[in-house]
């Protein structure tokens, strides 16, 4: 397909999907009435025999994939973040995990992407709650070039994965050209005197906070960490040797997800001071992103304050 | 008239469940020995299954989704050749193939990890619907326990198998009524349980679960009826064949089987 700065992330998804479902004979697409939000309810009269919708009932849709992984199928379950991750948290965990399927699970709006749906469908915690599962990829999007290079990698990727993916259309940060890896970080600017390591739709803000104290004569490196599970140690590692000081900046808790993972990399191997950008000790609410952005300090401005923080700490 | 066979290898079952719970002294007897008729019909007669290819294209497969009968699985397994008897000692200890609840991962002919009352029943559903794509001609047979239908995911799943028409999934519900805590009724009664099932589109069968013809007849006619899934409500006897698992009533969830219980029960087993 071709993308450009107006392509959704969820188009990209449904492309994805019919390729894998008109390809891969194994392949089947479960919903939890939700496929018209996540745009692959056109697939449903494409695929009839491939697209079962099990109503509102998270728990036994993500088994079900289980059970159809087991049969030799390889399902994609789909539902809003949270009731993807959080309702069916055990699911995930003994269906899907313990017992080896390899099942992909597509949740959609993650944190505060999730808008005007509010706090209850805003999820937070998803990342935190499923990265100390054994062998889970945990995959989030930056943009749709990236997604679109990613997902046959994820289709192809031998374990359970999690796709945290904004429905949306963030900005278009990746061209074309370049070249995606799931295992591996990116870099999206180089820099010497801090690293920013930002997921999500904060690698935008990230690069945004970078020109910014750019004209300042401070040099920021901006290291997009898409997949937080299996984490890119190497990357993240040699960019905190460069610069000397990190900061984190996800649309999740700062607790259990990107800011812990590079905690846990950079303690155990290289330590140097860092701060956090994300949601502290908060629950979602309802309002527009940058609303959002203000409540929960998740705006360029925050992202340069912490990032003028970290480097009086080296 | 009873099948002998069957008999007898509801009763070797019965036997490897004791020396199994037995070798390590404690497990969840009571909940095994109710369905050792049960495993020893759909082994001994209606599961197309082969101990030589426990992954056989085409296989019936059965998810016992209250995982936490796996002793009684192993039992029927090692019945019919999946692997020597003597592994059945190995029952819990480090680095068994036979873990407290079934895993698919570790034992020959398990077809489903449970432990997570509810998840094993929506396996077994989405290996139904699965079975159905591949156009393959098995059964999918799953038991649950009647503590287990307290889950909502079990009716989430009972939904959506009614909704789907899967004709070729028969369940059973191990219905011995009693659960951990204390007798289901008292807990979070399930009645009037066959018209749960009925309004949830299945077909219901409600049998003697501890009699061999019953359970014979009632899977015959579950094959052949065709148009929903089937349930088999089996009454059962928790601690069925074991003197002191039946007195313990509730206690025999989960209890101890010292070495002079388990020569007493076996002997009760054999008969002698």
């Amino acid at each position: 397909m071709e993308i450009t700065k107006n392509t959704l992330m969820k188009e990209v998804l449904v492309d994805h999907m019919r390729n894998v479902l008109a390809n891969d004979p194994n392949c089947v697409m479960l919903d939890a009435d939700l496929a018209k939000c996540a745009g692959t309810n056109v697939l449903y009269k494409e695929f009839p025999d491939k697209c079962f919708d099990v109503g509102i009932a998270e728990a036994n849709m993500t088994s079900m994939a289980a059970g159809l992984s087991s049969y030799g199928f390889k399902p994609y379950v789909s539902s809003f973040a949270p009731f993807a991750t959080r309702r069916s948290a055990d699911q995930i965990m003994i269906s899907i995990c313990y017992a080896g399927q390899n099942v992909k699970i597509i949740g959609t709006d993650p944190g505060i992407s999730a808008e005007l749906n509010g706090g209850t469908h805003m999820a937070l915690e998803d990342i935190g709650m499923l990265r100390s599962i054994p062998n889970i990829l945990i995959y989030e999007p930056t943009d749709t070039m990236e997604f679109y290079k990613a997902l046959p990698q994820i289709h192809d990727y031998p374990y359970p994965c999690y796709i945290r993916m904004h429905r949306k259309s963030p900005a278009l940060l990746t061209k074309e050209s370049d070249e995606v890896n799931i295992l591996k970080a990116r870099i999206m600017r180089e820099g010497t005197d801090c690293t920013v390591v930002a997921s999500g739709i904060m690698v935008e803000t990230a690069l945004l906070a970078a020109d910014e104290l750019a004209k300042e004569g401070i040099s920021v490196e901006v290291v997009c960490c898409h997949t937080v599970k299996p984490i890119d140690s190497e990357t993240i590692i040699a960019s905190a040797k460069k610069t000397g000081a990190v900061v984190t900046a996800e649309n999740h808790n700062v607790m259990g997800a990107l800011r812990s993972a590079v905690c846990e990399v950079l303690c155990e191997n290289y330590p140097v001071p860092l701060e956090s950008i994300g949601v502290k000790e908060k629950f979602g609410e309802v309002g527009k992103v940058p609303y959002l952005r203000k409540v929960f300090n998740m705006d360029v401005e925050d992202v340069v304050g912490a990032i003028r923080k970290v480097i009086t700490r080296k | 008239m009873s099948d002998l066979n069957l008999a007898i290898t509801a009763r070797n079952v019965r036997e490897n469940i004791v020396n199994c719970i037995g070798s390590l002294g404690v497990g969840h007897i009571g909940g095994c020995l109710s369905i050792a008729d049960l495993l020893a019909v759909l082994y001994g007669k209606h599961l197309k299954h082969d101990a030589n290819n426990p992954k056989m294209e085409g296989r019936d497969r059965l998810v016992c989704s209250k995982g936490h009968a796996g002793p009684a699985i192993y039992a029927v397994l090692a019945e019919f050749g999946y692997f020597d008897k003597s592994v059945l000692e190995t029952l819990n200890q480090g680095g068994t193939t036979l873990p407290s609840h079934c895993d698919m991962n570790k034992t020959p002919g398990v077809d489903m990890t449970a432990g997570s009352l509810g998840q094993g029943f929506s396996c077994a559903v989405g290996c139904a619907l699965g079975s159905r794509l591949r156009k393959d001609g098995a059964t999918i047979y799953a038991i649950i326990g009647d503590g287990e239908s307290q889950e909502g995911q079990i009716w989430e799943a009972a939904m959506y198998a009614g909704h789907s028409k899967l004709d070729n999934l028969i369940a059973f519900t191990d219905y011995n009524k009693m659960q951990l805590d204390d007798f289901t009724a008292n807990i979070n009664d399930l009645e009037p349980l066959d018209k749960k099932w009925e309004a949830f589109g299945w077909k219901v069968w409600v049998i003697d679960g501890n009699d061999i013809d019953a359970i014979d007849n009632a899977i015959t006619q579950a094959k052949a009826y065709k148009g929903q899934p089937k349930m088999i409500i089996m009454n059962t006897v928790k601690g069925k064949g074991v003197s002191y698992c039946e007195k313990a009533l509730v206690g025999s969830h989960s209890m101890s089987v010292n070495a002079e219980q388990r020569a007493q029960a076996i002997k009760e087993i054999r008969g002698e």
